[in-house]
């Protein structure tokens, strides 16, 4: 495993620093990842896989600390090894109160590094604020700011302890680092000096305070708070405990919700940035996630498409400018990363090159081409540049690190094919996954929205000035449009795109915009069975009449299988400009040259009433046993609740906890799950599904003329061969593709074919259709016989052509009780000579495990466990390259990228080199700080403790996500 | 009555034919007959249909004895196991049946297609608390018809007794194979499948593992009921061994055949149709096998003999100087345990 692409699932903190120009992103599962310029890029896993809360990185330095819900911090740094960086965890350390104390005394709720780089200052739920050393995490007791201390000189009438209950916000001063200002969640804000331990200011806020900010100069700060307004505070020496200059509710005067966080940045022009989170009318735009940006006059609200989690600002961090003068936001949503440009006017959004939103609208499939030739890639590239005019030109603000990985060998292309009907085309070749080109099928068709009606356009004296920004919609119009199969030739451009409701288009690729109607066939698969109902979706209505499409890839015909189910295997030969296609109900042929249907054939098995009626019954009966493993967990997460609550400190309460989670595992295990043990018979439902389709010109009916075929494999064990006869070129117009059955061959064992292919004379598998025109492949031998390999989920057996007669197998279930998900030839070079390399199946498990096995004499070479087992979503998704790497999807929005093959290995290689420091701008008094700790040395009221991993419920966890993916996928109306 | 004659010993015919034949040779062309033959052990065992026929004819040696008895006063408790030698003269046992009938016999339907559907097999190598059981699937419309759960056993460790996770047989469908066989029952627990062990492997994983074999199962279990084991080294031990492997057609070779030999053989043909034709097994493409296009029975007979086995009564008389025990007992005349069921007779 090299690298994951995409954006990371459930994110629950971010960071920054600007001295590094890194990027943290935290979460909820406890990674860790660093961005940088592009190809910069760092993961770290807390072993206790507990949610991130909070990332700060120690001023100056390349280190940072992460404090996670269990209230433990954590210190990680990048180091330089072996001629690059790595982030590795170097301490841990969770603060412990008195025996006895209550657990929100040492509740961490806010933490300050210091810019001395030796203190780390942790405000907590009780209000004490205390101080540890670093690296070590050693509790420098005697400079702990007890609540107490605080109070001394606040004045009578605001003076209870409540008041300072829990610490919201610590904020070093700009310029002076003695000084640190700290908001309780009351309201109140005092700003303390470290030298002299003592308040110097009171700030009596009367509002319950979010957050606070300092602004560059130190002569003033904002305050953030629950209702929606923000203050602006005056500090100076004179006056110990000033008014606010300011109280403003933005988007008054109706209670609005509140504001979480708030920058006031100054610019050359005098005018102000002021740049909050939240803070919308509570009634009428409350559901919002808004960050909204206040520049003299113009002021936008960017509403975000998911949660905001934190944002920041990257402006001059030169301690010697004036003025702020920022250049970039970037804000970090539940679901994907949003970069806004400040300085080109109308604040455009950047397109990052990486952190792509995979699942912008969910991934339903995806297909891998290697080695793009640089034609199509520039074709591609420059229709996809026509798409990303709105973005901003400036170049990427995060740019920390150098990648100092090789140029990637060669372009591969990803394709995803997405819910809503598009297939998004990703540069695939290195570290970073981009987006380069996406394509829409749903113009094609007449569906219930109309493209034109734009949600956004909202009149130009609209309040609040909400401007929609980024690309995460989940919500398809339509289920019918999903992409099911994607296949692109890579020579000739063309490219073949089916659906959920039967629909399958063939494209070519086009610099222009172009207006042209699509031609339409249908293909009746059912043929003349009688006494069907389909009972599942309609199939789609397609518009009349030309349709306008935009440069790149433009459909020009349409098949549209009837009963309109879901296409299950596709096939496009572009030399001899075919087309086939299989859902569960049979196959077709289609000429898109001549634009004719050529045959089709039912594969069903009258029996199988299941298949006709649509997948609603089946959905259904599924339903049942996933009812019965979720009550299972529900049970077991009341029981880890139950603990939570306790929160008990003794260890005994930890043993006995562990106990019993261990026998709440046990007896989830063990719970009576049965399996029938039945053989396979011809009356299964599904058995005419067909799971794959391959075209190739082989010896099909005798030895001495080959001829090109179609095969086709069923999820009951039936191969089917058919002979085609496909006019010479000249002629190609002229007469028709004729084709004939030939061989039918039915697997006893009748598990699914997932895949068929043919072996030449050399026992190389035939090459793509044009590969060979385009000299990139050595033309198969036509003299030695042929052979057939079949890989059905459970064995793989190899027979001889053009007389059908079995040659080898190798049988996988019956041995190893896994079976066959997904099986690609892979070509694997060697790194010591160039000149050899083999190719050999790489097969992926239900279990997970990858195998590679010989060709053509079919032994295992090697074996590896690669995707957890249950995660079944995970095996699903997962995609070979031709040249032994792959894919498969960890969530919802991230691929993980692993290389079977030495040879081509595509995984980050950055260093990131400490920046010269600039000392003049920390002129403290070090030498107090060190006495301080000094003295502080032995008084060990307060613990350190190792918190062990807690495994278990990281298993139950784990469970409960596959199995709402499970349910996520059937409800998916598949 | 009696009557001699001879038939061609390699091409048989089908049953169909040789019954009109004895009608013929016994002038009798509307009388429903039993017929019945001799083995080689002296059991009276019937002829109904191809396949017990093919073996009748395969093991003469030269020559075959053959009853026949009118189908209304049929007794069908001559045949089966020892008879010729429980009865001095199983002829005056077919001719005078009420005379020797002093207790009442149950009374076994004849099937019309007679196979071996289950045998307890490698009772010499394994512990006598384990049981290893083969289901032939091939061939019969009857679903296997069994469940199994995940469930723990206990096992005797170094460290002690220790709980681990185990397979268990959790129900048997009523009239399918596994419940039939008596072989199996609910809460034995699954040792191994084909030989490869369960244990460490997940129910969807032996799920998946038995169906991949549903064709030639065998499965090691440790039965939950511990006192029907057979007993080492005694010669009284279960005969079930016998009783189906005296009734046995043609493919008697691969129930002796050991764990591999069976599993490869008895798999799977897979089956081709070239043009739209009729179906057709797929031969093996072994350079030494002659590729034979032929009906799976003969296919049978061809494999048995070309896999190094020898016709079945040589086989039998090697083996019977072997060490399986199990296969041949000695008589035991007060064999109650008997369970029949159908088609099916055990222990």
């Amino acid at each position: 495993q090299t690298v994951e692409h995409g954006f990371p699932h459930q994110p629950s903190a971010l960071g920054y620093s600007p001295f590094l120009r890194l990027m943290a992103i935290g979460t909820r599962s406890g990674a860790i990842k660093l961005y940088g310029s592009p190809g910069v890029e760092f993961m770290g896993l807390h072993e206790e896989n507990n949610t991130v809360m909070q990332i700060h990185f120690i001023p100056d330095q390349c280190q940072l600390v992460t404090l996670l819900d269990d209230n433990s911090l954590h210190l990680w740094s990048l180091k330089q090894h072996g001629g690059a960086s790595e982030l590795r965890e170097e301490h841990r350390f969770t603060l412990k109160g008195p025996p006895g104390s209550p657990p929100s005394a040492t509740q961490i709720t806010a933490v300050l590094p210091h810019s001395s780089r030796e203190v780390l200052y942790l405000g907590t739920e009780s209000g004490n604020i205390f101080v540890v050393e670093l690296p070590s995490f050693r509790v420098l007791e005697d400079r702990t700011i007890s609540s107490e201390a605080v109070l001394q000189r606040v004045p009578e009438d605001n003076c209870n302890r409540r008041s300072c209950e829990l610490v919201e916000a610590l904020r070093e001063h700009p310029k002076n680092p003695d000084q640190i200002l700290i908001g309780y969640s009351r309201g109140l804000i005092v700003l303390w000096d470290l030298q002299n331990n003592k308040v110097t200011h009171h700030f009596l806020g009367s509002q319950q305070l979010e957050n606070l900010y300092w602004q560059r100069d130190g002569n003033k700060f904002i305050s953030c708070h629950y209702d929606g307004s923000y203050t602006q505070w005056p500090v100076s020496s004179d006056n110990r405990q000033p008014e606010p200059l300011e109280n403003t509710v933005p988007y008054g005067p109706f209670p609005c919700k509140a504001i979480s966080k708030i920058y006031w940045q100054t610019t050359k022009n005098g005018l102000p940035y002021i740049i909050f989170q939240g803070g919308m009318p509570r009634a009428s735009y409350g559901d919002r996630h808004s960050i909204s940006v206040i520049h003299g006059s113009q002021q936008t609200a960017f509403d975000f498409t998911s949660r905001v989690i934190d944002f920041f600002i990257i402006f001059s961090s030169e301690p010697t400018a004036e003025f702020d003068d920022p250049s970039a936001m970037v804000v970090l949503a539940e679901e994907e990363l949003v970069v806004i440009d400040l300085k080109t006017a109308g604040w455009p959004a950047v397109h990052p090159p990486y952190l792509a939103s995979l699942h912008c609208s969910a991934i339903t499939c995806s297909h891998h081409v290697s080695n793009i030739p640089l034609k199509l890639w520039e074709r591609i590239i420059s229709a996809g540049s026509k798409q990303n005019l709105h973005y901003s030109s400036m170049p990427w603000p995060i740019d920390g690190g150098t990648n100092i990985a090789p140029d990637p060998p060669q372009r591969d292309l990803l394709l995803t094919g997405h819910e809503d009907g598009t297939v998004r085309f990703w540069d695939a070749s290195g570290v970073c996954l981009h987006l380069l080109y996406k394509l829409s099928t749903v113009r094609v068709f007449l569906t219930d929205a109309d493209p034109n009606d734009n949600m956004n356009t909202l009149g130009e004296d609209e309040w609040p000035p909400l401007r929609k920004v980024g690309t995460f919609d989940p919500y398809s119009d339509d289920p019918r449009l999903g992409i099911q199969k994607i296949y692109l030739c890579k020579y000739s451009g063309y490219l073949a795109v089916a659906g959920t409701a039967g629909q399958v288009l063939v494209m070519e690729l086009n610099d222009e915009d172009a207006e042209h109607v699509v031609d339409h066939a249908e293909a009746d698969l059912l043929q003349d069975q009688e006494g069907y109902r389909w009972k599942g979706h309609e199939k789609l209505k397609t518009r009349d009449g030309p349709v306008r499409f935009e440069a790149g890839f433009q459909p020009f015909v349409l098949v549209q299988c009837q009963p309109p189910a879901v296409v299950t295997s596709l096939a496009l030969h572009s030399e001899w400009k075919l087309v086939a296609f299989g859902t569960s109900h049979g196959f077709g042929l289609f000429d898109h040259q001549q634009k004719r249907l050529v045959f089709v054939k039912c594969t069903l098995h009258p029996s199988d009433q299941l298949a006709l009626e649509g997948p609603l019954s089946r959905v259904k009966s599924l339903k049942k046993s996933l009812r019965q493993s979720f009550r299972r967990i529900r049970r077991s997460r009341v029981s880890s609740r139950k603990r939570r609550g306790g929160s008990g400190n003794t260890s005994e309460v930890q043993e006995a906890n562990a106990k019993f989670d261990q026998d709440t595992l046990q007896e989830m295990e063990l719970a009576p799950v049965q399996r029938k043990i039945e053989a396979r018979s011809a009356e299964d439902s599904f058995t005419g599904f067909v799971r794959t389709l391959y075209f190739a010109d082989t010896f099909l009916r005798d030895s001495s003329r080959h001829c090109p075929s179609l095969w086709a494999g069923t999820n009951g064990g039936t191969v089917y061969a058919f002979c085609l006869r496909v006019p010479p070129a000249e002629r190609r117009m002229d007469e028709p593709v004729r084709a004939e059955q030939a061989k039918e061959i039915q697997l006893m064992h009748r598990a699914p074919v997932v895949g068929i292919l043919v072996l030449d004379g050399r026992s190389t598998p035939l090459p793509e259709p044009l590969e060979v025109a385009h000299d990139l492949s050595k033309s198969p031998d036509m003299q030695g016989s042929h052979q057939l390999l079949v890989v059905s989920e459970e064995q793989f057996k190899v027979f001889t052509l053009p007389k059908v007669s079995s040659k080898l197998k190798l049988k996988l279930t019956a041995l190893e009780g896994c079976r066959v998900r997904k099986v690609t030839v892979a070509n694997f070079g060697s790194c010591k000579s160039d000149d050899y390399s083999e190719n050999d199946l790489a097969v992926l498990t239900n279990l997970g495990d990858i195998q590679i096995i010989s060709l053509p004499f079919l032994k295992l070479q090697i074996r590896y466990p690669c995707i957890r087992k249950e995660d079944v979503s995970g095996i699903a998704s997962c995609v070979f390259t031709k040249y032994g790497q792959g894919f498969y999807l960890i969530s919802p929005s991230e691929f993980e990228r692993f290389s079977l093959s030495t040879k081509w290995l595509v995984e980050p290689r950055c260093i990131v080199d400490m920046p010269e420091v600039t000392t003049n701008n920390h002129v403290h008094s070090k030498s107090g700080v060190e006495n301080a700790a000094r003295k502080s040395s032995f008084f060990p009221t307060l613990f350190l403790e190792r918190k062990s991993g807690r495994l278990m419920e990281h298993a139950l966890l784990n469970d409960e996500k596959v199995l709402k993916e499970i349910q996520s996928t059937l409800e998916g109306g598949r | 009555e009696f009557r001699r004659f001879s038939l061609e010993r390699s091409k048989p015919g089908k049953f169909e034919e040789f019954y009109g034949l004895l009608q013929h040779v016994h002038k009798i062309p509307n009388v429903d007959v039993l017929v019945g033959y001799t083995d080689i052990h002296g059991d009276l065992l019937p002829i109904n249909n191809d396949d017990n026929y093919h073996k009748a004819v395969s093991t003469a040696n030269p020559l075959l004895r053959i009853f026949i008895q009118r189908k209304e006063d049929a007794d069908y408790s001559a045949f089966g196991t020892d008879t010729m030698t429980r009865k001095k003269n199983v002829l005056s046992n077919v001719l005078r049946p009420d005379n020797h009938k002093k207790k009442p016999h149950i009374v076994i339907s004849m099937p019309q297609d007679f196979r071996p559907v289950s045998s307890i097999i490698d009772v010499d190598i394994l512990p006598e608390t384990h049981r290893r059981v083969r289901l032939y699937k091939y061939g019969t419309d009857k679903p296997l018809g069994f469940y199994i759960r995940d469930g723990s056993s206990v096992r005797v460790t170094p460290h002690g007794l220790e709980k681990v996770p185990g397979i268990f047989i959790s129900r048997l469908v009523p009239g399918g194979l596994a419940q039939s066989t008596g072989l199996l029952a609910v809460n034995d627990e699954v040792l191994e499948v084909n030989g490869i062990e369960v244990s460490g492997k997940s129910l969807d994983q032996v799920t998946d593992m038995m169906i991949a074999n549903s064709r030639n199962l065998i499965i090691t279990v440790r039965p939950a009921n511990q006192r029907n084991n057979v007993v080492r080294n005694s010669r009284t031990s279960g005969s079930s061994g016998q009783s189906t492997e005296s009734s046995l057609p043609s493919s008697t070779a691969n129930i002796l055949g050991n764990l591999l030999q069976g599993e490869e053989e008895s798999d799977e043909e897979d089956i081709v149709i070239e043009d739209s034709g009729e179906p057709q097994q797929i031969p093996k493409a072994a350079p030494t096998s002659e590729s034979i296009e032929s009906l799976s029975q003969i296919e049978l007979l061809h494999e048995s003999t070309q896999n190094g086995f020898l016709p079945s009564s040589e086989m039998n008389s090697h083996h019977s100087a072997g060490s399986i025990s199990m296969e041949y007992d000695v008589p035991d005349p007060g064999r109650k345990s008997l369970e029949e069921d159908g088609t099916i007779i055990t222990l």
